[in-house]
């Protein structure tokens, strides 16, 4: 089942044109890798696809299991199963991490047409999600990731994934600024993340992820567009030769 | 009484408006407010919180707490104050076992004489400041409470003000004593329907604890703001104060203001026993066109006594937020302290936060701490949140709460609650 159709995309952040033209299909139990050079607008295409408003979409449509989320708002993009782990992680000071964990809960919990948990019943199931990562409960009842380590924050997004349950995940330079043995926990709940009715988006500078989650499909994104798409070999081909010969290749 | 409701009105004649909060309003014509409005006939006036109007509990019920439940429920004894005249006082036989005397003020100025003269105008007396001299002049009902020796006041003590007569100015005077070693939670708590015309709240309040007595007064304050426009609202130019009168004593003001067009406001503490306590955590939300002024006076007079300070200030659309506090360590305090934590955040980029902290330290052992912070909600904060499906308003709203969290820990259980959902309800309507 297609999940996520991205039809030649364009979009401008003031008047300046970050995605020119991208083409991305997503399909329900896969995998896919977008790497790429800094600042060949990787980010950009996930805060898009999230819905937020700093952009202008010129031209292509983007289709969540066969709708238009153009229109849609940051949380009701959410809601319906889209899921974006942040590169950098914002901290909000006297949110207590348990009362926000409980929210976003009950909002996927209402939007699927459950009733909301109550705040001991929601405990037990949170808790369960946070020893899948070996995340120390007493989180819960710090402010949303106030004081927290890089490693701890990108745990703690991997976590919300677990929780959430997102029908597709996009991960934003998930494994940046992770010592290996942080690296390998992320991983590891990513890779229980993975199902056949999931989807996974991985954005990554580096091939080193690749080596704890394996992708299905691995996509070269430069200056605004997917230019090569293969398998994981391409990954391993980008580890040993770089960048420059796509630049180069493009340019010519 | 009557003489000194005279000598105030003539000493009132003499003042003129203060000019300096930080709020802006046409000039108010004093001769067009009426002093004293009672419901239409004493025999008609409502017997039971039953008879109360409806709107007024529907408001309680938007904010998740039916009157008579909290009531009942909570063992909170209501004075509800229906315009100027009290109109039902419940759980009082309780309160008199206790000893504890919980009443309308003028029946307190028939049944208590003595107290009433030896205390009234002691904390503010009349000729403190403009609204101050007017509201002793004037007033006309209010509460009235004396904890005596020794007693631990067995409930919560509430009392819910309201005004909605056309053209009402309301004066109310609240008076608490509390006696050696006693101890009481009062709380108070306001609504009023739409209205469109400013209407003038000039309260006064005064405070007094004796040796090791403590008094912990908490407001929730939601009277009508004005509508999206700047259009009416209430103007609340109220003076409280506390005295910290007997050795080890403590007064502590908690307030959640969400209400009023203008809010003019600073609860304050004079720690003049030794060892005495004061203590003012406060939360001031202002949206729209609403304008507050407002913080707190500690003033140490006593040797080792001690000050706490923790305000809040939110400001949403045009509203408009001040902190105004006074620090003062007089020569005779010796090893006087205090903190004060003084947080802005603003939501949007069109309103405004200040702070004028004024310190004045003439005891070389005072320890004055002083912290302050401004913050907006960030658009990373809100895309975090709602990248989580919650939408932009709870996203908002969590956020403020979590911002008032300190404040929110002082008030009793009840009222916590509540304050979150007025937090709640003040805001619809202050992001995008």
């Amino acid at each position: 089942m297609m999940i996520l159709e991205i039809k030649n995309l364009h979009a401008n952040i003031s008047e300046r044109p970050l995605l020119k033209g991208v083409n991305l299909t997503i399909s329900a139990g896969e995998v896919h890798a977008i790497m790429g050079p800094n600042g060949s607008g990787k980010s950009t295409l996930a805060s898009l696809l999230a819905g937020k408003k700093d952009y202008t979409i010129t031209e292509g449509e983007i289709l969540f299991e066969g709708k238009n989320i153009q229109d849609l708002s940051i949380d009701e993009r959410a809601r319906l199963g889209l899921f974006l782990g942040f590169q950098y992680p914002v901290e909000i000071p006297g949110v207590t991490t348990a009362i926000f964990l409980r929210a976003a809960y009950n909002s996927q919990q209402k939007a699927r047409g459950l009733e909301p948990i109550d705040a001991m019943d929601f405990l037990s199931i949170v808790k369960e999600k946070m020893a899948l990562i070996n995340m120390d409960p007493d989180f819960l009842y710090r402010s949303v990731n106030e004081g927290f380590s890089g490693g701890e924050k990108k745990r703690h997004d991997i976590m919300q994934m677990l929780l959430l349950e997102p029908k597709l995940a996009i991960l934003d330079e998930i494994d940046s600024g992770l010592d290996i043995d942080a690296l390998q926990m992320v991983s590891q709940g990513i890779n229980l993340f993975r199902h056949s009715e999931r989807a996974l988006l991985l954005i990554t500078h580096y091939q080193r992820l690749l080596n704890h989650i394996e992708p299905d499909y691995v996509h070269v994104f430069s200056q605004g567009r997917i230019v090569a798409s293969g398998d994981k070999t391409l990954a391993q081909k980008l580890e040993k030769e770089g960048y420059a010969w796509l630049e180069g290749g493009h340019n010519a | 009484m009557l003489a000194w409701r005279l000598q105030a009105y003539q000493h009132w004649l003499t003042l003129s408006p203060p000019t300096w909060p930080h709020v802006q309003y046409s000039p108010i014509n004093f001769n067009n407010i009426s002093y004293y409005s009672a419901p239409k006939s004493l025999k008609n006036r409502p017997k039971s919180l039953d008879d109360v109007d409806p709107k007024l509990l529907e408001t309680y019920k938007k904010l998740g707490i039916p009157l008579h439940e909290q009531a009942q429920l909570a063992g909170v004894a209501v004075d509800a104050v229906f315009d100027s005249v009290s109109v039902a006082t419940t759980f009082k036989e309780k309160l008199a076992d206790a000893g504890v005397i919980f009443c309308p003020f003028s029946e307190a100025v028939h049944e208590h004489p003595d107290l009433i003269r030896h205390y009234l105008g002691t904390v503010v007396p009349y000729t403190d400041n403009f609204y101050a001299a007017l509201n002793s002049a004037v007033f006309s009902d209010g509460s009235f409470v004396y904890i005596p020796k020794g007693v631990r006041c067995p409930m919560e003590l509430s009392t819910y003000f309201r005004i909605n007569a056309l053209n009402t100015g309301q004066f109310e005077r609240t008076l608490i004593i509390a006696d050696d070693d006693s101890y009481v939670s009062y709380l108070e708590g306001c609504t009023a329907p739409m209205r469109d015309e400013n209407q003038l709240h000039a309260a006064v309040v005064e405070l007094i604890a004796l040796d090791r007595a403590e008094i912990k007064y908490s407001t929730v304050q939601n009277w009508y703001p004005g509508d999206e426009n700047g259009k009416g609202g209430i103007y609340n130019f109220v003076t409280k104060r506390g005295a910290c009168r007997g050795t080890r004593s403590k007064i502590s003001w908690t307030q959640v203001e969400t209400g009023s067009a203008i809010t003019w406001k600073y609860p304050s503490v004079v720690l003049k026993g030794e060892e005495s306590v004061g203590s003012f955590y406060s939360v001031a939300l202002t949206n729209h066109f609403q304008q507050a002024d407002t913080g707190t006076k500690m003033i140490h007079l006593g040797k080792n006594t001690k000050s706490t300070i923790v305000s809040k200030g939110i400001s949403a659309k045009q509203g408009s937020n001040a902190y105004r506090g006074l620090v003062r360590i007089n020569p005779t305090a010796e090893n006087a302290r205090n903190f004060t934590q003084c947080d802005s955040l603003l939501i949007g980029d069109r309103c405004a936060a200040h702070t004028f902290p004024y310190i004045e330290a003439k005891n070389a052992t005072a320890h004055i701490e002083h912290e302050a912070s401004t913050s907006k909600i960030s658009d990373d904060q809100l895309f975090y949140c709602q990248q989580r499906g919650i939408d932009e308003e709870e996203a908002v709203s969590m956020i403020v709460n979590g911002f008032c969290k300190e404040v929110f820990k002082e008030l009793p259980m009840e009222f916590a609650v509540e304050a979150q959902k007025l937090i709640e309800v003040s805001l619809e309507g202050a992001v995008g």
